[in-house]
């Protein structure tokens, strides 16, 4: 009963949530409604018993993501006076498109049948409780089996980090820098040179 | 022997001077030395030609020996056998004769008149293969060799008549020349077709042989029977109607004048327009027996004399005179060919040539010394300026009007009293035709005359001072064909058509019994005998008061009947009709056809129409390439959902 | 109705996803919106996985759902730098100046 109660709570929010982050007005707004979004379905996680997944999508979607996102928002002056316009231009036949891919997926969802070999119980089963916590059976099969996955996971966040990095990356012009080699492998012969200056003459 | 060379040294000599013609040396001296070596090489060839030509008449027509020399063979497909041979019998010995003299005495005269042309290589060249081609065609054994030889000479028309190619009216005037004779050709080659489905072969000797067995077969055209001979006959003689300018599709020749003067004389004066006459001539062994076809002939041949003698009357250029002339003499010796007085016809072909060539060399002198000025109505006094190209010119008007002891008058009498004596309907008319003609040609002969020659001179005082009469290589050939003006008729009376006309002509002419006007005609009454003269000599008269005694009546004339004169003018208004019943739709389908069959359609469907839908194809679909990445997204979706309603659909 | 059972947890997954795509083509000016709704059609992605996992008792659908978390949140900082670039070029995120890719 409680269970029933909680889902339909944070489905709820979820949902709505969601759909006030496609449609506010202000794009700090959407970006708010996402987190609370994020939020939520961390609650569905939970309770799904992912509670280490939930945990994660705390902290890196919401707390990484989402921050990003609202850093990005807050730094681009963004004029959302003039940004409303259009939406209900397409509204009759993106909703009816939207419509009928939900129906679509309702039937699909509505009419599955599980093959019994899925039934039968998969390849890792889920430990029980008591055995081992959520986290420690994800990791005990991530860090085996899935090891090379996992540094392929790290190898795609380090390029995405140098990427960002590479692509936002400014010089300024005009800036002074120190640079050693140059002003070690200075010669006097070639930086001085003596004239003879007549008195009441310049150079 | 000697026919074989005869026939083909022009050609070899045209090949010559046609490679000479491509060397265009800088240095004047160079081209001066070539021009003469191009001249000497044709003129040389040409009187070879005639000499050997005279050869061979005395030994095929004095000597009885007429005779077919094979060349070699050139078709053999099936049951058509074409070879290459030449056939001298009387016929054809007689025009080879007249044709290499005449030739020959006008490539002499082109070397004086076409002095100061630069393309004098080029021009020896035509003429020589002129020659070539209208001596293939009287040589001819059969009827595909007459026909190349008749291509040959329609080409080479061409080519002369547009010898001044940078001149627009000269290429106008041989692209008609050649466009109307291409007509006459077609009636020409369906006529041949009809002689081969009649008589399975080309061949002369073959088809004269077989004529009287199928004197009554008929042949199917279009489902209707017609009476085969008939049939072919006519086809033919449409092709002689082309080539020799008679009524209906004659608008070339007076055009054709733009070619030089010794191009008009030669072919359109002495050769290729008797080319005509000749074939009809030639096939009489066909035409005897189809008697729609001789009244044809004689009905068209007599209203092309009348015609052209009308015309003739108002014309102002010259040389337009003497085309008129000729076309209308032709008209005389197609209605004597119709009346089946063959001979007689060949007679005055022959006649024809000298007085004709004669008069149009003489115009030629006369241009030349009027510093080319061709308008009769600018020219007068000249006679005393230049009197020996009067004296021939002279000579050859009064042999073109028939008088007395001039070949003109035996020749032309022979035909009219023919004409008469035939004893049928359009005998008749031909007989009274052609004495209107005889009048009215001695009337605008002498016009032509009293308008050059007499009178005060009309030209300004510069042009007179520039009178002179022409160089020796141009008066000298002239007395040559005026020799023949004076004395052919006398000396080939009694061969051609007299008494001694059956052993002279053989095997060569063919007429039936049925058919005695050429033998009735020695005995028709006096008045009949003197009545051309009569006329002719009315016709000088009539001149002489109009154009010296009161020059003030023809301009008064002509106003007072304005409507005939300007009818007369615009030359019975022919080539009016024809532009607007041929040429006008003749474009108009043309245009048609270019702009909306092959422009719209076939372009627009071909290449023009799959690239515009190419591109008009290409334009769509780029627009659905808009850069907007929700438009993108969208189709995806879109994508996604037809193909989810689709599988679901499905199962 | 009240026995939360596995079609629950797909039909909320479904409604976010679709919701993520209404907001791909429905916004006019703003590229952060796309971005955003990105994030949500991968969190319903991510809501399927782990229903499924816990539905069939099955670890690896965690596992997966780990790493399209580590995915998403690659493609969302590139994603934001492009923007920061594409805004300090252009001096616009309007969703509709954004079409140079046209034709």
């Amino acid at each position: 009963m409680i269970q029933a109660l909680a889902f339909y709570m944070f489905a709820l929010i979820t949902v709505a949530s969601a759909v006030m982050v496609i449609s506010a007005r202000n794009p700090v707004h959407s970006v708010l409604f996402l987190i609370l979004a994020f939020f939520n379905s961390a609650g569905l996680f939970v309770l799904l018993g992912a509670e280490f997944l939930a945990m994660i999508l705390v902290l890196v979607y919401v707390g990484a993501v989402a921050v990003l996102f609202m850093f990005v928002v807050m730094m681009l002056d963004i004029n959302f006076v003039e940004l409303r316009q259009g939406f209900l231009q397409y509204l009759p036949l993106g909703a009816i498109i939207g419509l009928l891919m939900l129906g679509e997926l309702f039937v699909v969802v509505g009419g599955h049948a599980l093959t019994p070999l899925a039934i039968a119980g998969g390849s890792v089963p889920i430990p029980p409780a008591a055995a081992a916590t959520n986290i420690e059976a994800l990791g005990a099969l991530i860090y085996t089996h899935y090891i090379y996955l996992f540094q392929a996971a790290g190898m795609v966040l380090l390029v995405a980090m140098i990427g960002a990095i590479v692509l936002t990356h400014r010089t300024r012009k005009g800036v002074r820098k120190q640079r050693i080699a140059v002003q070690i492998a200075r010669r006097a012969e070639e930086t001085i040179e003596l004239v003879k200056v007549e008195p009441g003459k310049g150079i | 022997m000697f026919e074989i060379i005869a026939v083909f040294l022009p050609l070899a000599s045209a090949c010559i001077a046609g490679m000479l013609a491509f060397a265009r040396p800088d240095d004047e001296k160079k081209q001066g030395r070539i021009d003469t070596a191009a001249q000497w090489v044709t003129c040389g060839a040409m009187v070879l030609s005639a000499v050997f030509a005279g050869i061979v008449f005395s030994d095929v027509v004095l000597g009885q020996n007429p005779r077919t020399v094979e060349l070699f063979t050139w078709i053999d497909s099936g049951a058509m056998e074409v070879s290459w041979a030449i056939k001298m019998d009387t016929l054809s010995s007689v025009m080879l004769f007249m044709v290499t003299t005449v030739a020959a005495v006008i490539h002499i005269y082109s070397i004086g008149y076409m002095h100061h042309d630069p393309g004098i290589p080029r021009f020896m060249a035509y003429l020589c293969l002129f020659t070539f081609f209208m001596l293939m065609l009287v040589s001819a054994d059969n009827l595909v060799q007459l026909f190349f030889g008749w291509e040959g000479v329609g080409l080479c028309s061409y080519l002369l008549i547009g010898f001044w190619y940078d001149r627009p009216a000269a290429n106008a005037a041989a692209i008609k020349a050649f466009v109307v004779n291409r007509i006459g050709d077609f009636g020409f080659a369906l006529g041949i077709f009809a002689t081969f489905v009649l008589f399975e072969t080309v061949d002369y000797d073959t088809i004269f042989a077989a004529a009287p067995g199928k004197a009554g077969a008929s042949l199917m055209v279009f489902g209707v029977e017609f009476h085969a001979i008939t049939v072919c006959t006519v086809l033919l003689f449409i092709g002689a109607m082309g080539k020799s300018a008679q009524l209906g599709l004659h608008t070339w020749l007076p055009d054709a004048m733009e070619g030089p003067t010794p191009v008009s004389a030669l072919i359109h004066a002495a050769t290729m327009v008797t080319a005509g006459v000749f074939m009809v001539v030639r096939m009489s062994p066909l035409f005897e027996f189809s008697e729609t076809a001789l009244t044809l002939v004689t009905v068209v041949g007599a209203s092309t004399a009348i015609f052209a003698a009308t015309v003739a009357c108002v014309q102002n250029d010259i040389k337009r005179v003497i085309a008129y002339s000729t076309c209308s003499q032709l008209g005389y010796m197609f209605f004597a060919a119709g009346v089946s007085a063959y001979s007689a016809g060949i007679f005055h072909l022959v006649t024809h040539a000298s007085f004709k060539a004669l008069l149009f060399l003489g115009a030629g002198s006369v241009i030349h010394a009027m510093s080319d000025e061709q308008d009769m109505r600018k020219m007068g006094g000249l006679g005393r300026f230049i009197p020996v190209t009067y004296a021939l010119m002279l000579i050859g008007s009064l042999a073109l009007a028939g008088i007395w002891p001039f070949s003109g008058y035996f020749s032309k009498d022979v035909i009219l009293e023919s004409a008469y004596a035939a004893g049928t309907g359009v005998g008749e008319y031909a007989f009274w035709l052609g004495i209107t003609a005889a009048f009215l040609t001695a009337f605008y002969s002498w016009r032509l005359l009293l308008m050059t020659f007499h009178g005060a001179p009309r030209a300004d005082n510069k042009v007179m001072a520039q009178a002179h009469e022409s160089p020796k290589v141009m008066i000298l050939p002239l007395f040559v064909l005026a020799a023949g003006a004076m004395f052919t008729g006398y000396i080939g009376y009694e061969s051609f058509v007299g008494h001694r006309a059956g052993e002279f002509w053989g095997e060569s002419i063919l007429v039936l019994s049925s058919h005695p006007a050429l033998e009735a005609a020695h005995g028709v009454p006096t008045w009949v005998k003197f009545l051309p003269l009569g006329v002719g000599v009315a016709g000088i008269g009539l001149a002489f008061v109009l154009y010296m005694l009161a020059p003030g009546l023809p301009a008064l004339i002509a106003g007072r009947f304005h409507i005939i004169h300007r009818f007369l003018v615009k030359k019975w208004y022919f080539d009016e009709l024809y532009d607007l019943v041929f040429v006008r739709p003749a474009f108009y389908l043309g245009r048609g056809f270019w702009k909306t069959g092959d422009g719209s359609l076939i372009d627009g469907v071909g290449p023009d129409g799959v690239s515009a839908a190419v591109l008009n194809l290409a334009r769509r679909a780029g627009a659905l390439q808009t850069g907007y990445l929700y438009h993108y997204a969208f189709a995806m979706l879109t994508g996604v959902v037809v193909l989810v309603t689709w599988y679901l659909f499905q199962h | 109705m009240f026995e939360i059972g596995l079609s629950h947890y797909l039909s909320v997954a479904a409604i976010l996803f679709t919701l993520g795509i209404l907001g791909i083509f429905l916004n006019r000016k703003n590229v952060i919106v796309i971005l955003m709704s990105v994030e949500l059609m991968l969190l319903a992605v991510n809501i399927n996985l782990v229903a499924f996992s816990a539905h069939l008792g099955d670890l690896v659908g965690q596992v997966f759902a780990m790493f399209v978390l580590t995915v998403a949140a690659a493609e969302s900082a590139i994603g934001l730098a492009i923007l920061v670039v594409y805004f300090r070029n252009s001096g616009s995120i309007a969703v509709e100046d954004i079409n140079i890719m046209k034709g």
